[in-house]
């Protein structure tokens, strides 16, 4: 136990992944502008704003989907812009997952339960099928889905066992790097509570770091140690998650915070 | 173990006129191990607002707030995060915690980000909320159905899972009957007697006096109030 | 009968040499697909233009041809591709294996081994064997690029899944030396083991989706597959009831309404010389 904290604290001592001024236009107008912050072993940072805020834009950036204008991204203190793409898409498929906010977009609609989680593994070399079935099934397990539906379709799966599916397939390759983009976005508000629980769990079990995109104040209030706060492309305000909803410095996020309904 | 110099706070009103409220000023406290020390003061002197921004969860104007070697005034997020984990505990006066996860795991959670083994973490857990008089048929459902009572005590069974080197207690006994205030009081004296820097509120009085070994009056701290 | 109108095997020679550089990068580049500017053939897509193409940049007037449609040589794919190169080319043609120096092939690869010299020229359909996992043209590209071929073994996990074993049985997909994943074209995976470090040159031409590529002679192929699911050439579990061959391909056939079937050798050249050799099956006139 104590030898596991001292390996933490060393392994915190450095930043997972490191972003410096990150900007990215569209003609004109500003995506994302002058972006920075590290992320350490185990954080989870949240990213919110409303629609046209740059949070989308700054996710695709760091995680390879666009190429920033300006800035500098580095993992582990490997210049990620500087990587050829092979190696970029390595990186995609072992260290790094992401996890869509619709579930087609992140699974093989046309592969079954089981040949989605097992594609990561396949892609990274496994090549034994009794194995990689039986991982399948215990990642099948991890996100509640009963083991018998390995052999089902997506298409048949309710959208709650899809977007968990599609977690159980990014997770399985035991990344370290997980980026999400509204991940309970089109859930019943039922279903988002069973998914916040699972994904609090498998972020605190598998020590991820998570960056994680939403409009969703009790989503990273739940889920997030951190947060940042976004308007117009730039970061407006960050800090601890409780304390920036709680006690808002800026006055974008005084009016965020005060607009959320309350039950 | 917990030490305050100089804390000052404002609430700027960006919504309101930018209007700037000055809260506290000159915040000044210290809680030794094995030490209880009670806020007083009263309703909107700052109590709950020291407390907020000892636990991080205010941000302070100036001054610093010292736990252990962490200064919370400056600490990066991830330092908070990892005080909290390991250091500081926190008994607020509402539960809240995520809906569909049972009781047994809300409790037991402080262990697990730990890394104690699930079966230790929730056999602490069942002892906790054997002590605090939650019946067992409950611990397998979500604390968000549990009445007031029940779910403060699920709140302070979670705030003493860990053994907390300094812990903040708002109003712990509160809307508790006399048994249950009687186990809350005991596991208070507990902690203190493992060496826990307590900082509480307290306004059951007679609650007060039993475990508080100082009173701190944060009026002399509040703006307009002090004398 | 060389057909006078038309340029010798009917293409022009800028298309030919097209063609040879085409082939030549794909030779270059074991299992790659070459992209070319396929010709429109007076024939259908479908019947076999990526193949007459090659075959076409390949003929000299010296050659040897055979062609062959699921191993047949009778069968009018075969006979109407060998009639168009007669007519146009006025090469001599052939139905012994042995014999030829170029083989124009659909689905079948000849029972009896090639030998060093000899060219073997697939039909293609469908070039890409990613294309059912991930239709977009420009990530397939992409993945042969970055040898990225997980999805390749997703497929054939979704066979062993619903099937219990690898269920592809024609059109297996291979890798080539090590680097290319590659469509065999529709051939039995019976077919696939002879793929392998064949002395014989091997070109491979889709015509519809304008690709080319090549096995050099003692090029290593290896049949994709699981460990614990080796690769199986699997066929009938008969002899062929004409020549009593037990150890190659066979077609089976109906032969009347009450369900009575017989198994033959599906490669005719092959079955006919054992017979002249005197070997008997189940069914053989002398037999019956």
């Amino acid at each position: 136990m104590v030898m596991m904290e001292r390996q933490l604290s060393a392994q915190a001592a450095a930043p997972l992944l490191s972003v410096q001024g990150l900007s990215r236009y569209y003609g004109a107008r500003i995506g994302c502008k002058d972006v920075s912050f590290d992320l350490y072993p185990g954080e989870v940072m949240g990213i919110v704003g409303e629609s046209g805020s740059g949070k989308s834009t700054l996710l695709s950036c760091l995680a390879g989907h666009q190429r920033p204008d300006a800035g500098g991204l580095s993992y582990n203190g490997v210049d990620v812009l500087a990587l050829s793409e092979a190696e970029r898409r390595r990186l995609l498929r072992s260290d790094w997952a992401y996890v869509h906010q619709n579930p087609r977009d992140g699974l093989r609609m046309g592969v079954s339960a089981g040949g989605n989680v097992g594609e990561r593994l396949m892609a990274v070399g496994a090549r034994h099928y009794g194995q990689i079935r039986d991982t399948a099934t215990d990642w099948l397990g991890r996100v509640e889905i009963a083991a018998e539906r390995i052999d089902d379709r997506p298409s048949a799966f309710s959208g709650g066992m899809q977007q968990r599916l599609q977690i159980a397939r990014n997770l399985v390759t035991a990344p370290k790097l997980v980026f999400m983009d509204e991940p309970t976005g089109g859930l019943d508000v039922s279903v988002q509570a069973r998914l916040l629980d699972l994904l609090r769990g498998l972020v605190r079990d598998l020590g991820l770091s998570v960056v994680i995109v939403t409009h969703d104040l009790a989503v990273v209030r739940l889920l997030a140690d951190r947060l940042m706060v976004m308007k117009s492309g730039h970061v407006v305000e960050a800090g601890l998650t409780d304390q920036v909803l709680d006690d808002p410095q800026h006055a974008y996020t005084q009016l965020l915070v005060s607009s959320v309904l309350q039950v | 173990m917990i030490e305050v110099r100089n804390l000052s706070k404002n609430f700027t009103l960006h919504n309101q006129g930018g209007t700037v409220l000055p809260v506290m000023v000159g915040g000044h406290l210290d809680v030794a191990a094995g030490e209880c020390v009670g806020l007083i003061g009263q309703s909107g002197s700052g109590k709950s607002t020291m407390m907020r921004m000892v636990y991080g969860n205010y941000l302070a104007a100036g001054g610093s707030i010292r736990i252990g070697d962490v200064d919370v005034v400056t600490a990066l997020p991830r330092d908070i995060v990892a005080l909290r984990r390991h250091t500081l505990g926190y008994v607020s006066q509402f539960l809240r915690v995520l809906p569909r996860v049972p009781t047994i795991d809300v409790v037991a959670e402080p262990l697990l980000v730990l890394g104690t083994p699930v079966d230790a973490a929730r056999a602490k857990a069942a002892a906790l909320l054997e002590r605090l008089n939650i019946p067992q048929r409950l611990w397998a459902l979500s604390p968000t159905t549990f009445s007031g009572g029940e779910q403060q005590r699920v709140n302070i069974a979670r705030g003493f899972a860990h053994d907390y080197p300094a812990l903040l207690l708002d109003e712990p006994t509160a809307s508790l009957d006399a048994v249950n205030r009687e186990v809350v009081l005991s596991l208070i004296e507990e902690a203190k007697a493992r060496g826990a820097a307590i900082l509480g509120i307290f306004h059951d009085e007679p609650a007060r006096e039993r475990v508080c070994d100082r009173l701190v009056d944060v009026t002399s701290f509040t703006p307009g109030l002090s004398a | 009968m060389t057909d006078q109108a038309y340029n010798f095997a009917y293409l022009d020679e800028q298309t030919k040499r097209m063609l040879r550089r085409a082939l030549l990068k794909a030779l270059a580049v074991p299992g790659y697909q070459v992209p070319f500017a396929s010709r429109e053939m007076p024939m259908p897509y479908g019947w076999g233009t990526g193949g007459v193409q090659v075959t076409a940049a390949c003929l000299t007037p010296v050659d040897r041809l055979k062609v062959i449609d699921q191993g047949a040589d009778d069968t009018t794919n075969a006979v109407s591709i060998r009639r168009f190169f007669q007519r146009t080319s006025g090469v001599a043609v052939t139905e012994a294996t042995a014999e030829a120096t170029i083989i124009q092939t659909r689905h079948r690869i000849p029972e009896q081994p090639l030998s060093e010299g000899q060219i073997l020229v697939y039909q293609v359909p469908i070039p890409e064997p990613l294309r059912f996992l991930e239709p977009r043209e420009t990530e397939t590209r992409k993945m042969h690029e970055l040898e990225e071929y997980g999805l390749m073994h997703v497929k054939l996990y979704e066979d062993i899944a619903r099937h219990g074993e690898v269920s592809t049985a024609y059109a297996y997909p291979v890798k080539v030396e090590g680097r290319y994943v590659m469509d065999p074209s529709p051939i039995p995976k019976f077919d696939n083991p002879k793929l392998n470090d064949s002395p014989a040159i091997q070109l491979f031409g889709a015509g519809r989706e304008c690709r080319i590529y090549a096995l050099p002679p003692f090029t290593k192929v290896v049949s994709l597959d699981f460990d614990d699911h080796p690769f199986q050439a699997s066929k009938a579990e008969h002899n062929c009831d004409l020549c009593g061959c037990g150890t190659s391909y066979l077609d089976e056939v109906i032969t009347d309404d009450q369900g009575s079937r017989m198994f033959v050798c599906s490669d005719t050249d092959f079955c006919a010389t054992r017979q002249a050799e005197g070997h008997r099956g189940r069914l053989s006139p002398e037999a019956a």
